[in-house]
């Protein structure tokens, strides 16, 4: 058989995001991954919910399931838990998966189904035309909230930190060979991935991640993590974290050696929460740059290993009875006409 | 001593939540079943988990309706209540026969116990109950208990919880029944405590003497067995019928049986039954809540299983957007409604049938999908097999609806082997035939492709498709096409599911009553006695509601009228109005949360006869 390439992951439907939408990278990282994967297209699965990123399912000649808004992780928790041997892919928005399925993907995260969930994080409903989302920043200005939003935005990692992700990552829609690192290791994570991409919504919310993407502001306000190597950054590298107790610090490389800094180790749970935590507007005096990469992985059994492993115990444990049997339970008695 | 022969006797067990009365009303409905009575029981729990022993909210009761004839409801007022305390007197005295007869712990009467009920100080209510006319039996069960007790080597209060085997022994004599099955029953459930087992047989046996010495009751009673079918039974509840019914399904079906739910009265009791197979292969879900329930349910029929869900009124509403979903993928999925009384959070250990219309019509767009109830305990396995059938054969979802009084309920079942229960055959895809999702056959089903089948990958939603292909189409011809053939395939399901009949009575009757439900077994009393006194009465009841069944409409046409008794407000009635607008349709309600007793229908039937002779 010859290797599957990117064409065979694709489908015959024009794509219909606006020109310019940080979408249509992603899908074209998601093509290029696929294939590199070792899935064939009949095995993989993706899975959506509603929203302008929740169309992309459509676009690839894999099987996908467009769903309703917020449950694409319910639905694919039961497609997973039925069938553990497929590749499910959760496509999702941050009004979708952080506002009205909150709560699906909080419990699809501690239950740790082994699925990636692609967080398509624009601070902006987009499909809707351009209402603030629960990412959008304090004080922003939109349709709904013409004198600015009055909501605290979340923290998408910190919130998948608390409910107990293994597989915590972020990237982004204009650094397309490091999204596909990040993909490639949601895919060969075991247990959900949450891989948050930050995606430009150029007609609602145009260069809301600017300072990440352009390539004069984006050295002083990313990190780019990279696990065993120290945290530093600039376009030199002439800056670094380290920790002092619990606290991280911008410190200057002309006054502290790479032996000072913070190793990244993503098995750390507690230095993860750390790292969640740079959430930091990027400019300014001491601003902690926004990490990238993999910010945390740890291993941890498989909801779908579990109930399996509970059901094929059940099965050698207990002699099964016949259908017959079942139905007449312990209990019967025989009546003469 | 005299005995009477008695062809059907209801009897009441009633004490606090703390004294055993379910397992007491258990044991006895199990003898009773033994020896081939047929009967219908009905646990009536305290709403509170831990309600304050002594009071009234606490009482729990469990009613048994038994006799030589067919019995379908758990009887109307009781010949025989069995009060282990004040409590349970002051709850349920109305709901005796008058001068019937009323058992007391004697124990359970003092001044503590009549202060806890909320009778007055002074207050008699043994005497007053004497005085209006019931037979009233005081035992100190409490103290013989203790006295039988006395060396074997348990405390008092443990001594004192098997009292209610005293009480069960004393009834089993009262109403001459074997204490062989319930021997059996604790000797399997006390096999590794000796000392217990021991204790409660002593005890179940006292009670039995005591009847037999005391010279206390002026009659025992006989009730022959009923001429029940040959066959095998089993007891069964509604609520495991309906899941042994889903297990069935799967396993004809050859698939996996998936189901997800989120816990409610009155249908967790699906969700415990179907985790306790899991050697079978049953994988069952406890979701977040009923959104994922049903969208998890979704995800698995995508999957290939036979996905099934379950819950009761204010979990239905939340399915409801999931529900809408399933209709356009065109999937298999089962949601049941075990209802309950509303709205909102309503009445939750109540029975109410109010959740009809939400079951025809409650979702956004033109969204038909099949309805179909349960109509009593044993029925909920074949309606479970027969809604499972429905999904699969035609890719649709099926509302099955039941009710807590039919969930809890419980019943002799002559199960069928598994040999005789029907094929289901899905329209599978077959790897290597080409594929269109939404390509159908003559009855407008479309062919069940799952990922991880080579060749058919598809890419479905909740947005409008075109036919055939299933790609996304806002097109408005094909939107017309689509919503038209949704319902076409709805309606069709008519043509796979027994015609309506008669069940009972005339085939040219004055009176029809059609009903759904758990009305079935009061209606099918009240319908018999009225035949058996000569009256031009029939009976149907409905298994398809939606689409209503072939033939129903030639049945209706015949009667001069058409009752139909529902537990709300009215909802079969504007439905079969709207579709058979020349039938003479007369609505009967009830919503108090209770069952209609046969009476109720009775009279009302009569009443009906009595104004069409008139005019
Ligand atoms: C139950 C329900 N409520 C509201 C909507 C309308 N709606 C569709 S998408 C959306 C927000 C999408 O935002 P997001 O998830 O951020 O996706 P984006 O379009 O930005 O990619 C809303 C509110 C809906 N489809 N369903
Ligand atoms: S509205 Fe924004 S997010 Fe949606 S397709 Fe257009 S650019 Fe992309
Ligand atoms: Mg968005």
């Amino acid at each position: 058989m010859n290797p599957l390439t990117a064409p065979d992951f694709t489908s015959d439907q024009d794509v219909r995001w606006c020109p310019g939408c940080g979408d249509y990278s992603i899908l074209k990282q998601v093509q290029t991954i696929l294939p590199e994967l070792g899935r064939s297209p009949s095995e993989t699965v993706f899975v959506s919910g509603i929203g302008c990123s929740s169309r992309f399912p459509y676009y690839l000649n894999t099987y996908g399931l467009h769903g309703i808004h917020g449950r694409a992780t319910s639905i694919a928790s039961g497609l997973k838990m039925l069938r553990p041997e497929l590749s499910v892919w959760v496509i999702t928005g941050d009004g979708d998966g952080l506002s009205i399925g909150g709560n699906q993907l909080i419990h699809l995260l501690r239950r740790n189904l082994d699925l990636q969930i692609l967080l398509f994080n624009n601070e902006i409903y987009g499909l809707t035309k351009g209402q603030f989302s629960p990412t959008s920043e304090l004080g922003k200005h939109t349709k709904s909230s013409p004198w600015g939003s009055i909501d605290h935005p979340f923290n998408p990692l910190a919130l998948a930190l608390g409910a107990d992700a293994t597989f915590v990552a972020r990237g982004l829609d204009r650094d397309p060979v490091h999204l596909r690192g990040v993909l490639k290791a949601a895919a060969a994570h075991r247990g959900s991935s949450l891989v948050e991409i930050y995606q430009n919504c150029n007609v609602f919310n145009d260069g809301a991640f600017e300072p990440y993407s352009d390539k004069k502001l984006r050295d002083l306000s990313r990190l780019m993590l990279e696990s065993g190597q120290p945290l530093r950054y600039g376009a030199e590298g002439e800056w670094g974290i380290v920790l002092d107790g619990l606290q991280p610090k911008v410190v200057s490389m002309a006054d502290y050696s790479l032996n000072d800094l913070w190793i990244h180790q993503p098995e750390d749970r507690t230095k993860a929460w750390i790292l969640s935590r740079f959430f930091d507007e990027p400019i300014g005096e001491n601003a902690l740059p926004r990490p990238f990469g993999m910010l945390y992985a740890e291993d941890r059994p498989r909801y779908e290993e579990l109930l399996h492993g509970q059901l094929n115990a059940a099965r050698d444990a207990r002699p099964k009875q016949t259908l017959d049997e079942l139905l007449a339970g312990h209990n019967t008695w025989t009546l003469e006409g | 001593m005299e005995t009477t022969d008695l062809l059907q006797a209801t009897i009441l067990f009633a004490g606090d939540s703390g004294d055993g009365m379910q397992l007491t009303g258990f044991q006895f409905s199990n003898t009773t079943a033994f020896q081939g009575n047929d009967l219908n029981t009905f646990p009536d729990f305290p709403a509170e988990i831990r309600a304050p022993a002594g009071t009234v909210s606490g009482v729990s009761g469990f009613k048994i309706h038994f006799g030589s004839v067919e019995i379908h409801t758990p009887g109307g007022h009781a010949d025989t209540l069995v009060a282990m305390n004040a409590a349970a007197l002051k709850k349920y005295l109305d709901e005796v026969k008058p001068r019937g007869l009323v058992v007391v712990n004697r124990g359970g009467f003092d001044a503590k116990n009549l202060h806890l009920a909320g009778y007055s100080d002074g207050a008699q209510p043994l005497e007053e109950a004497k005085a209006r006319g019931f037979e009233v039996i005081e035992v100190d069960m409490s103290r013989m208990v203790r006295e039988a007790l006395i060396d074997s080597g348990l405390g008092t209060r443990e001594a004192e919880r098997s009292k209610n085997m005293f009480a069960l022994g004393l009834v089993y004599w009262l109403y001459q029944r074997d204490l062989g099955p319930s021997e059996r029953f604790l000797e399997q459930r006390f096999y590794n405590k000796p000392e217990v087992l021991q204790a409660n047989l002593k005890v179940l046996k006292s009670g039995y003497h005591y009847g037999e010495t005391a010279e206390i009751f002026n009659h025992r009673y006989h009730i022959g067995p009923a001429a029940l079918p040959a066959g095998r039974y089993r007891n069964i509840t509604g609520n495991e019928g309906l899941a042994l019914g889903l297990i069935a399904a799967a396993e004809k079906a050859g698939l996996r049986l998936f189901y997800a739910g989120y816990p409610i009265t009155p249908a967790s009791d699906i969700l415990h039954e179907l985790s306790k197979h899991k050697e079978r292969g049953v994988m069952s879900f406890q979701a977040e809540d009923e959104i994922a329930a049903v969208t998890a349910a979704i995800g698995a029929a995508f999957g290939g299983g036979l996905a099934v869900t379950a819950t009761s009124g204010p979990g239905m509403a939340l399915k409801t957007e999931g529900i809408g979903l399933a209709i356009m993928l065109e999937l298999p999925l089962v949601i049941v409604n075990v209802q309950r009384g509303g709205p909102s959070t309503g009445l939750p250990t109540k029975t109410e049938q109010s959740d009809l219309f939400q079951a025809v019509h409650g979702r956004n767009g033109e969204a038909p999908l099949v309805v179909m109830a349960a109509q009593s305990p044993r029925d909920c396995f074949e309606a479970a097999y027969q809604a499972c059938t429905v999904a699969l054969e035609h890719m649709v979802p099926v509302i099955l609806l039941s009710d807590g009084y039919i969930g809890n309920g419980a019943e002799p079942w002559k199960f069928p082997s598994a040999e005789a229960l029907p094929p289901i055959v899905p329209p599978l895809f077959r790897e290597g035939t080409p594929y269109r999702p939404y390509e159908r056959d003559e009855n407008h089903v479309r062919r069940w492709a799952w990922p991880g089948q080579e060749g058919a990958q598809h890419r479905i939603g909740g947005l409008e498709k075109q036919d055939g292909s299933g790609n996304v189409s806002y097109e408005a011809e094909n939107h017309q096409h689509m919503v038209k053939t949704r319902a076409a395939k709805v309606e069709r399901v008519a043509q796979f599911v027994p015609e309506a009949h008669i069940e009972l009575g005339a085939e040219h009757p004055d009176v029809l009553v059609i009903g759904w439900g758990s009305t079935h077994g009061a209606i099918r009393t009240a319908v018999q006695n009225l035949v058996v006194a000569g009256a031009s009465v029939a009976q149907v009841h409905l298994r398809l509601i939606h689409p209503f069944p072939r033939g129903l409409e030639k049945l209706l046409l015949r009667a001069k009228a058409v009752l139909v008794p529902e537990l709300n407000l009215g909802q079969l009635h504007p439905l079969l109005q709207a579709t058979y607008p020349k039938v003479d349709f007369r609505p009967l309600h009830k919503i108090k949360g209770q069952p209609f007793l046969a009476s109720e229908i009775e009279e009302v039937i009569a009443e009906l006869l009595a104004t069409l002779e008139t005019v």
